[in-house]
């Protein structure tokens, strides 16, 4: 946690991470920004599949509705923050000639994903039954 | 990394910039703006739609307004970036910290905006 909000601190503060260590091959650091704004277009999509759940599915139930909305946003919100934290993390490691570092958000995302979308499943097939 | 004829990259610092092929690197990190940009102008227009969902009144229109505003500061962010890297071919600087902070202060605005709507 306290290594979160120092990185967080690092976001806002661009000329600190200029002392650390050597400017990177541009090429690396052109490759870290596309894998950023991949991350940012998942988060884009899923932003939108939130608004599209809440305003495409009208017959569905309040709860479930809010529901699926909330859990789409609540994902495209992380996924966003962890974005630009990835990044700055990707960037000071190659900086310093680190290892990049690991991490298992894409698998808890994946999950979530799997989830909502079961969800939809019995969403679907229970509007048809009822 | 984008070809056989590649140089060899030596990992040093930019001052060998000129005597690297960057080949496509800087294309594909405009293209990949561009459909960010595309895929935050979905968001933003799904967002208008909501916000506009009950209705032209007063607080609806803000919050398209607001949805607008937050889709302009992604534009002009990805604009002032592609035209960075348009401009140095050779040796494109780095995204500022500045940069990704505001692209993802304007998606997580649209996600605030779109849980207050819901």
């Amino acid at each position: 946690m306290i290594e979160f909000v120092r990185s967080v601190r690092l976001w806002f503060a661009p000329e600190r991470v200029r002392d650390d260590g050597d400017t990177p091959d541009y090429r690396f650091s052109l490759a870290n920004e596309r894998t950023f704004l991949a991350w940012l277009r998942t988060a884009l999509a899923l932003i939108g599949g939130g608004f599209a759940v809440d305003q495409f599915l009208p017959d569905l139930r309040w709860a479930w509705r809010a529901g699926l909305a909330l859990a789409l946003l609540a994902a495209g919100a992380l996924c966003s923050l962890r974005a630009v934290s990835h990044w700055v993390r990707c960037e000071r490691a190659m900086r310093r000639g680190q290892d990049l570092p690991v991490s298992r958000f894409p698998a808890l995302l994946s999950v979530v994903v799997a989830l909502v979308a079961v969800a939809m499943v019995v969403v679907v097939l229970a509007g048809w039954a009822g | 990394m984008s070809g056989p004829s590649e140089p060899p990259g030596d990992g040093g610092g930019g001052a060998a910039a000129a005597g690297r092929d960057p080949g496509l690197q800087p294309e594909r990190t405009r293209l990949a703006w561009r459909r960010t940009t595309l895929s935050c102008t979905v968001a933003a227009i799904l967002a208008a739609r909501a916000a506009l969902h009950g209705g032209t009144d007063t607080l609806g229109v803000l919050g398209a307004a607001l949805c607008f505003l937050a889709w302009l500061g992604f534009l002009a962010v990805a604009h002032r970036r592609i035209r960075d890297l348009a401009l140095h071919e050779a040796g494109p600087p780095a995204m500022t910290r500045r940069a990704a902070v505001v692209a993802v202060a304007c998606s997580v605005a649209l996600a605030a905006f779109a849980a207050l709507v819901v």
